[in-house]
């Protein structure tokens, strides 16, 4: 049997287990991120669509009551056997649902990551933390005030400096967490063109609630559904009338419940 | 629902909303009173201490040694002997007990280990102060030959004092929000570039103030320092600030207070309230400070 040539997967999860001091929350997922795709995870709450994410980067660790078995590999690794766990986050760049303006200033926010692995140059901070912002759509709001605090800037502004400060290190792999709560319609449409853009570079992974954002950007969604995989597939046959699962169709009809 | 009919006019006050707003002066008067009551002890004991200590306090006081086997004089060798202690025992104490707490509370598990160092934290904050002393003179006294010494009693000070540092620089610790540091974690620092960048940033002036709050808190203490290396008089020619070697015992304020008013015969009357003006302006100006300090800090603080 000949399988197709498939792209090359970027993450790979294999029957993912969770739980939270003997709660499980995610029955065992199993899926692959392909390299420079938009991959979206939609849900309702408390289906696992965050704590998928903290598997990825082992933010998980810093939950102490949290047990994770199965395995998830990035680019082929597996995540538990690094040593190394800066070098992972580095890899991949999270933006955390809630907006996380660091006490720093708005400059420092973004240079920070840079700053910490090394980088020094002031030439070269600087061109980062433009190119980072820009990205974010924030530069234009910021530019003249690099150095007030990014603890201080509005809600829907700090989530573009978590935006701007999960790109600061240039990862392979960006995992977005409900990006646009709280940023306008305007912005999160120049927001969703800049990840179109960075798909020839970099792998998206996305969680939103909007499941139209999904529709619009994603190459292909994942349905997630009380710490089960529904379904998973290309965007336009989750969306379409004929998915896979009854449960998904109600869902992004809108019909769930 | 119609505005007509039975119903009051709006915001017209009725029986239970005069109740309401009754209930809500009492209690406003009523705690504003116990605020205000916390001020009535200070100024009494102020006021008595200056009072009764007029005749004996002036400039000279403070800045000539005792003599005479400590009824006369000055006080100067006790405020010395007083400020030795408390920057020796400090010296000790700030430094193992913030980075003691900084590692508790960023880096250790929740597992056996920091459960039984948390336990022995809280219960050595328990130890009653005349217990501390003897605890000092069997293992510095005696055990690591200090003899009754300075260093003695600050070591004893210092373990006395250890575990309110670490609770207070933990709570200073904790009061940082955890998104920060996930945040950090996020994007790849490691615990120590988190710690440095962010998280010791924003609470060195709650850290601060503990440390400096355990300033008055030594300077006050009698029972420990008896025991361990404090006489109660001690003859000087010179004055000066260097007036002691480590090794040597010295005269402090609190002991100085209570071989006075208890032990001595032929002090003035006026005396050990003079003594106690003294250690109480000593504690007040340590207390001011670190007022001054954390307002100054918090103008700072970034969230």
């Amino acid at each position: 049997m000949v399988t197709p040539m498939a792209a090359p997967k970027r993450i790979e999860i294999q029957d993912l287990r969770l739980s939270y001091g003997g709660r499980e929350v995610l029955h065992g997922i199993t899926l692959d991120v392909e390299a420079n795709e938009i991959l979206a995870i939609i849900g309702p709450a408390q289906s696992g669509k965050t704590s998928l994410l903290r598997c990825m980067n082992r933010m998980i660790d810093v939950i102490p009551e949290a047990r994770v078995s199965g395995t998830v590999k990035v680019d082929g690794v597996d995540v538990r056997s690094i040593r190394n766990v800066c070098e992972l986050r580095r890899k991949i760049g999270m933006v955390a649902p809630l907006p996380v303006g660091l006490p720093l200033s708005i400059y420092d926010n973004v240079a920070f990551a840079p700053m910490q692995a090394g980088v020094t140059g002031t030439a070269e901070l600087d061109v980062l933390v433009e190119r980072c912002l820009r990205r974010a759509a924030l530069w234009d709001e910021v530019k003249d005030r690099l150095r007030t605090l990014g603890s201080k800037l509005s809600g829907g502004q700090q989530q573009r400096l978590t935006i701007a400060r999960a790109l600061s290190h240039q990862p392979e792999i960006l995992c977005l967490d409900e990006f646009s709560i709280a940023i306008d319609p305007i912005t999160t449409a120049r927001i969703e063109d800049v990840l179109r853009e960075l798909r020839s570079e970099m792998t998206v992974v996305m969680v939103t609630n909007l499941v139209q954002q999904a529709r619009r950007l994603a190459d292909r969604t994942a349905f997630l559904l009380n710490g089960d995989l529904i379904e998973i597939g290309p965007t336009e046959a989750v969306f379409s009338d004929r998915p896979a699962r009854r449960e998904t169709y109600d869902y992004v009809q809108g019909l769930f419940g | 629902m119609s505005p007509t009919g039975s119903h009051p006019p709006m915001f017209q006050a009725t029986a239970r909303v005069r109740r309401k707003q009754l209930a809500e002066r009492a209690a406003q008067w009523f705690f504003g009173f116990m605020a205000a009551a916390l001020i009535v002890p200070l100024v009494a004991i102020i006021a008595y201490l200056v009072v009764k200590a007029w005749p004996s306090l002036s400039w000279e006081f403070l800045v000539t040694n005792p003599r005479g086997g400590g009824v006369r004089g000055g006080i100067w060798s006790a405020l010395v002997g007083t400020v030795y202690l408390v920057v020796f025992s400090l010296c000790v104490s700030a430094p193992i007990g913030v980075l003691a707490a900084v590692y508790l509370n960023e880096y250790a598990r929740d597992n056996w280990f920091t459960r039984t160092v948390n336990l022995a934290v809280v219960n050595l904050a328990g130890v009653p102060s005349i217990v501390h002393g003897l605890f000092g003179v069997g293992a510095f006294v005696y055990a690591l030959h200090f003899g009754r010494s300075i260093i003695s009693a600050s070591l004893t000070l210092a373990i006395m004092t250890l575990p309110v540092i670490i609770a207070s620089t933990k709570e200073a610790l904790a009061a940082v929000p955890m998104a920060f540091r996930e945040a950090c974690w996020n994007v790849g620092a490691s615990r120590w570039q988190t710690i440095r960048g962010v998280v010791l940033p924003n609470s060195i002036s709650g850290i601060l103030t503990g440390v400096i709050l355990q300033v008055s808190r030594t300077a006050g203490e009698t029972a420990p320092i008896m025991l361990t290396g404090v006489t109660i008089y001690k003859a000087f020619d010179g004055g000066g600030f260097f007036l002691y070697a480590p090794t040597e015992q010295c005269m402090a304020l609190s002991m100085h207070l209570y071989y006075i008013a208890t032990q001595a015969s032929g002090a003035a009357p006026s005396l050990p309230y003079a003594i106690a003006v003294v250690l109480l302006a000593l504690v007040l100006l340590v207390n001011a400070v670190s007022i001054v300090l954390r307002v100054y800090l918090r103008s700072h603080k970034k969230w």
